[in-house]
């Protein structure tokens, strides 16, 4: 790694112990016990797997408006499964591959019909969301109760970290390797950098692009699974909006709009600071209208440091 | 050389001093134009030209040295400072609005009013009379910018500065991407200009651009002043010595090459009317102005853009081919957009120089940084690439190392065949003379391995004419037969690409 990357890295860090001292000096020492911190892991568990996805996304140029959308329909088809006495594993993989399939219509809508991501996932946010309220009938869908149920929460005593987590953890870290350690993730750089010299490389950008796309939604099926486990009913009318704080998340750990860079690391961090502000401002008493600006605040400030910091790295000549 | 000016001077640049950090980048430089008068500032990259008209045009303040305009001292605090000081900078990448009109263009900012709303007939008529000033009222007022060619977006960008009223234009670059016909436009237009008394400084790489147009120079190293004096008393060679301070030697290296086989074969091919073989042992070059389809044709051979028509044969491949097949056949292509389409600025220089073939670092899709890294290091040292390291970005490099970048790419990817689109364009002429030592290589007879071929468009005729063995001229999207390149001259070939007869 070089010193570089070790500054644009740490600045988000930087952000994150700061934002954390601040509310563990607001709230108290209680702030930083296990149980809140375990806590706060639950609350960031859904927007960062998400967030991992998107920012394979971010990184190669593109941006999917549709995961809210996503996840309720995943919540929706695993409920109705389970509804269908269909296995629990069996009903959260086929929510996980009906992600994974919107992806996949994303990326060839994107790449076919060459409409820009943002209006294509714009138009397949209304559409999924609307998929997943005729499928449920518009009303909530109660399931039977299963291990589904028990991903985010702490089952016995012995065990701190619910599975969910930990399956959080993993895969953030294979999409961390992917990126750094295949030839997809340096070919995702590249289109995301410049997509006229990865064409012009021999780079396969159609085929990437509905792979990343794809792949990127089988993670927000995850955060959907995630979701279900939350609720424990199938809601059609969830998440809404959250595609934004996952972009926010990724834009605050260091991705650009505008393609070429982001971590699975930053992105993570990012999470991080926006679930601290949500649970420091609600463990502090302060409305939820206090935690909107400060976290509007956060992403704007995040993106001009990271402005005026590359600045200093290539500006000057 | 004596730098008494011929009349008072208009602007006077004294002793300027900048320094980046521990970089000097100017070191007490002296520049004066009067009016009336076309100034070539001549430099190779880094030398100090756009350090020293970034402090003119009040981008950069200087750390000592002062600035006098028709003799008062002049401090400009920011690029609108200069500008009102009557002080207009036309850069090499045009700063014009695509999607507005050619009027709009030219009198933004100072859109003539009427009761608060903009004054549309009278803004066409001072825009009308500022591109007749010009002696282009062949351009339409309601044209929309982005529709023209470059040469006419040049000439709004020099109508707006006109327009506002000033009166000392830095053309930066100018004719970089400009054919030959508009060239001779351009340079008539900036004689025209002196003669009503506009001050011109003109940068440029070409040094025979600059002794066409320019009656004086001066020619930076290092952020020095190297020396300077009227165009007509100096040589080509003379200022070259001065740019690089030191003599040129050969520029054009040579090494006995032996003619292979044929390992490109291109019949009737549309777009482009082409039939020609390439061969190894090889260097191919196409001349032609600026537009004549030049690129098109390159891009053609390498699948970028759809064949109408004809063949293609590559090695033993025949058929249609996009760039991932082509570089699987052993062609590679360098592209001329260098920042557009050759490179990546955001990634690293191991990503750029590897990114067609990132198969070696590792098995089934994997990818070892370290290996990725340890090539492109090898690359960079035997290119005398000027980096911090394979990790750098690429973009914070110059661009003449940029394009040692570029090229690697195809000598990492171990090509046969090199399809070279302006291997040499807008860089300085230290790395200029390496880029004709690494494509003289390939093409040399080396014993143990077989030649490449090199197929090589250049709006630079000395480099064709130094580098190649044969050339065809392209023209009005049609390329001509190949001729020998030792039995012709740069002016033969000039003639040949702006309508005269080959070889005539």
């Amino acid at each position: 790694m070089t010193t570089r990357s070790l500054v644009e890295r740490t600045g988000t860090l930087f952000g994150l112990v700061l934002v954390a001292l601040i509310f563990g000096a607001l709230v108290g020492s209680q702030f930083f016990a296990p149980t809140n911190l375990e806590l706060m892991a639950r609350q960031m568990a859904i927007v960062s797997i998400a967030a991992v996805g998107m920012t394979i996304v971010i990184v190669a140029g593109g941006i999917d408006l549709s995961v809210g959308s996503m996840i309720a329909l995943t919540t929706v088809v695993i409920a109705q499964l389970l509804r269908m006495n269909v296995s629990p594993l069996l009903a959260a993989l086929a929510a996980i591959a009906t992600a994974a399939l919107c992806g996949l219509i994303n990326g060839v809508l994107i790449t076919q019909l060459r409409v820009v991501p943002f209006i294509v996932t714009l138009g397949t946010m209304l559409v999924i969301r609307g998929a997943a309220k005729g499928l449920a009938e518009e009303r909530r869908i109660e399931a039977p109760a299963t291990w589904l149920n028990d991903l985010l929460r702490v089952t016995r005593g012995e065990t701190l970290v619910p599975s969910g987590i930990w399956a959080v953890i993993a895969l953030a870290a294979l999409v961390a390797a992917m990126l750094r350690y295949t030839r997809l993730g340096r070919h995702v750089f590249a289109i995301g950098s410049n997509e006229r010299m990865a064409r012009l490389c021999g780079v396969a950008i159609t085929r990437t692009k509905i792979v990343v796309y794809a792949l990127s939604a089988a993670f927000v099926g995850f955060a959907g699974l995630l979701q279900f486990s939350k609720l424990s009913v199938g809601d059609p009318t969830v998440s809404v909006g959250l595609e934004l704080d996952v972009i926010a998340a990724v834009i605050i750990g260091g991705g650009s709009l505008s393609g070429g860079r982001g971590t699975v690391a930053g992105t993570l961090i990012g999470a991080a600071i926006m679930t601290i502000i949500q649970v420091g401002c609600s463990q502090k008493g302060l409305a939820n209208w206090v935690q909107q600006i400060v976290t509007g605040c956060i992403i704007v400030a995040a993106v001009a440091l990271d402005r005026i910091r590359s600045a200093h790295g290539t500006g000057a000549r | 050389m004596t730098e008494t000016p011929l009349a008072a001077p208009r602007f006077d640049m004294r002793g300027i001093r900048k320094a980046f950090g521990a970089t000097l980048a100017l070191d007490g430089v002296d520049l004066f134009v009067a009016e009336g008068e076309i100034c070539g500032l001549i430099g190779q990259n880094g030398a100090g030209k756009s350090t020293l008209m970034s402090i003119l045009s009040g981008a950069l303040r200087p750390d000592a040295g002062q600035i006098t305009i028709d003799g008062r001292p002049f401090v400009p605090e920011s690029p609108h400072d200069a500008r009102r000081a009557g002080i207009a900078m036309i850069y090499q990448e045009l700063s014009l609005a695509p999607h507005l009109t050619v009027m709009e263009n030219i009198m933004m900012g100072a859109e003539p009013m009427r009761f608060g709303l903009v004054d549309w007939p009278r803004m066409r008529a001072m825009a009308a009379r500022a591109l007749a000033e010009l002696g282009h009222d062949d351009i339409p007022p309601d044209a929309i910018v982005g529709s023209l060619s470059v040469a006419a977006q040049q000439l709004v960008e020099i109508a707006r500065a006109i327009a506002v009223g000033c009166r000392v234009l830095v053309l930066d670059e100018p004719t970089s991407s400009l054919g030959r016909a508009d060239v001779e436009h351009l340079f008539a237009l900036l004689r025209h200009l002196k003669t009503q008394g506009h001050a011109i400084v003109y940068i440029s790489h070409f040094i025979e651009e600059v002794k066409s147009v320019a009656d004086r120079f001066i020619v930076l190293r290092d952020g020095r002043n190297a020396g300077g004096g009227t165009t007509n008393d100096a040589t080509h060679d003379d200022i070259v010595a001065l740019m690089v301070g030191r003599p040129v030697g050969d520029l054009f290296p040579r090494t006995q090459r032996t003619r292979g086989e044929a390992i490109l074969e291109v019949t009737a091919l549309e777009p482009g009317s082409a039939t020609f073989a390439l061969h190894r042992g090889e260097i191919f070059g196409i001349a032609g102005v600026l537009g004549s389809g030049r690129t098109r044709l390159l891009r053609t051979l390498f699948g970028l853009e759809p064949v109408r028509s004809g063949r293609v044969r590559v090695g033993v491949y025949t058929g249609p081919a996009r760039p991932h097949e082509r570089w699987g056949q052993g062609m590679g292509l360098l592209s001329e957009d260098r920042k557009e389409e050759g490179l990546a600025s955001t990634l690293d220089i191991a990503d750029n120089l590897t990114m067609s073939k990132l198969s070696p670092f590792g098995p089934a899709g994997l990818l070892s940084p370290s290996r990725q890294r340890a090539a492109a290091s090898r690359w960079i040292s035997e290119l005398d690439i000027k980096c911090a390291g394979p990790a750098q970005k690429a973009g914070e490099l110059s661009g003449g190392n940029q394009q040692k970048i570029a090229i690697g790419r195809l000598l990492h990817h171990d090509v046969d065949i090199l399809v070279l689109d302006e291997p040499t364009r807008g860089i300085d002429v230290g790395s200029k003379a390496q880029i004709y030592r690494v494509i003289d290589a390939l093409v040399a007879d080396v014993p143990g391995r077989k030649p490449r071929a090199v197929l090589m468009v250049s709006s630079y005729l000395p480099e064709l004419l130094g580098l190649c063995d044969r050339i065809a001229v392209m023209q009005r999207g049609r390329l001509g037969e190949p001729i020998p390149a030792a039995s012709l001259s740069e002016h033969e070939l000039m003639m040949a690409a702006t309508g005269g007869a080959p070889g005539a």
